[in-house]
């Protein structure tokens, strides 16, 4: 073991996620406590019916608590994210291949 | 999700649900100056390409050849740790606690995930599954036996519940043959796992 082991990041965007969460907590956002009792009382929600399994599931809880806390803290509104991911989908749906994505805003 | 597919021209491959809601947020978050794009990529970089088990395996094989480092190591690990240059970015405080006939320890957390980021880096996705979350505190012996490690009766298992505030590290014992290796060696017997309390370092020559 004297390499960095892999990351236990299975898609790009788990990476980019956690990258978002932690940059905001040191930025002042949310206190990393705050964010570990909310992401744990989601995973509580979701746990409740069935067995989380730590991969994409949890990484699922993780975005879903992320985007509550940023909703209710108003930096992010959910009528906001949603518009930003309509104009993201829409960006790559009809930009050629090859071509850099940008969404309109 | 139901598409409006252009089939008549080629378009950029449509990325899944949450990865578009992982632009969306960070959109609007860059764009109001909430997040810094730099301070993102930095954290990525480290934690793809910096942070992992084999900085936690340098502080363990340092305890095992120095006495008198496993002794301030246990007394106050984040100073320890800064001699091996090694800092939890959030200032998370971080315990050692030494595994020895008598006990052995095993870390969870039971709330969601936390885990020693400076000394492991990102936890396994079965560190943060309900089967273990939940299980290591109610029955550690079977979860252990999972794992394929078993204890001599004589053994309690600790079980020690990480949170935002507190992360655990297990110094797991020695193993028997390695008298007058050097830290590089020895850092080569320390997993990740012996170091979670759900495995034991490599055997010496194995």
């Amino acid at each position: 073991m004297t390499s960095p082991a892999p990351s236990s990041f299975s898609d790009p965007w788990q990476a980019e996620l956690f990258a978002l969460t932690v940059a905001l907590s040191d930025a002042g956002q949310f206190t990393w406590h705050a964010w570990t009792e909310a992401f744990g009382a989601t995973l509580r929600r979701h746990g409740a019916n069935r067995m989380l399994d730590g991969g994409e599931d949890y990484f699922a809880a993780w975005l879903e608590t992320l985007e509550t806390l940023l909703a209710t803290s108003g930096a992010a509104p959910s009528a906001e994210a949603a518009q930003a991911r309509a104009a993201w989908e829409r960006a790559y749906l009809t930009t050629p291949h090859g071509q850099p994505v940008r969404p309109d805003l | 999700m139901p598409h409006d597919h252009h089939h008549d021209e080629p378009h950029s491959l449509l990325p899944s649900d949450p990865a578009l809601r992982v632009k969306a947020l960070q959109t609007i978050l860059v764009r109001k100056g909430l997040v810094d794009p730099a301070a993102m990529e930095a954290i990525l970089e480290t934690y793809e390409t910096k942070v992992g088990p084999h900085l936690g395996a340098r502080v363990v094989a340092r305890a095992w050849a120095d006495p008198a480092f496993r002794a301030r190591l246990m007394a106050d690990a984040n100073a320890a740790m800064l001699e091996l240059g090694i800092s939890g970015r959030q200032g998370e405080h971080v315990v050692a606690v030494e595994n020895s006939a008598r006990q052995h320890n095993m870390v969870v957390c039971t709330l969601c995930s936390c885990y020693p980021w400076p000394l492991l880096g990102i936890p396994p996705a079965w560190y943060k599954s309900d089967a273990y979350r939940k299980r290591a505190v109610r029955e550690p012996r079977a979860v252990l036996a999972d794992f394929g490690v078993t204890l001599p009766e004589g053994t309690a298992v600790r079980v020690w519940d990480s949170t935002a505030e507190v992360r655990y590290l297990v110094i797991p014992e020695r193993p028997g043959g390695t008298e007058g290796w050097d830290e590089e060696s020895l850092a080569t017997l320390v997993t990740r796992d012996s170091m979670i309390g759900t495995g034991f370092p490599r055997e010496a020559g194995a």
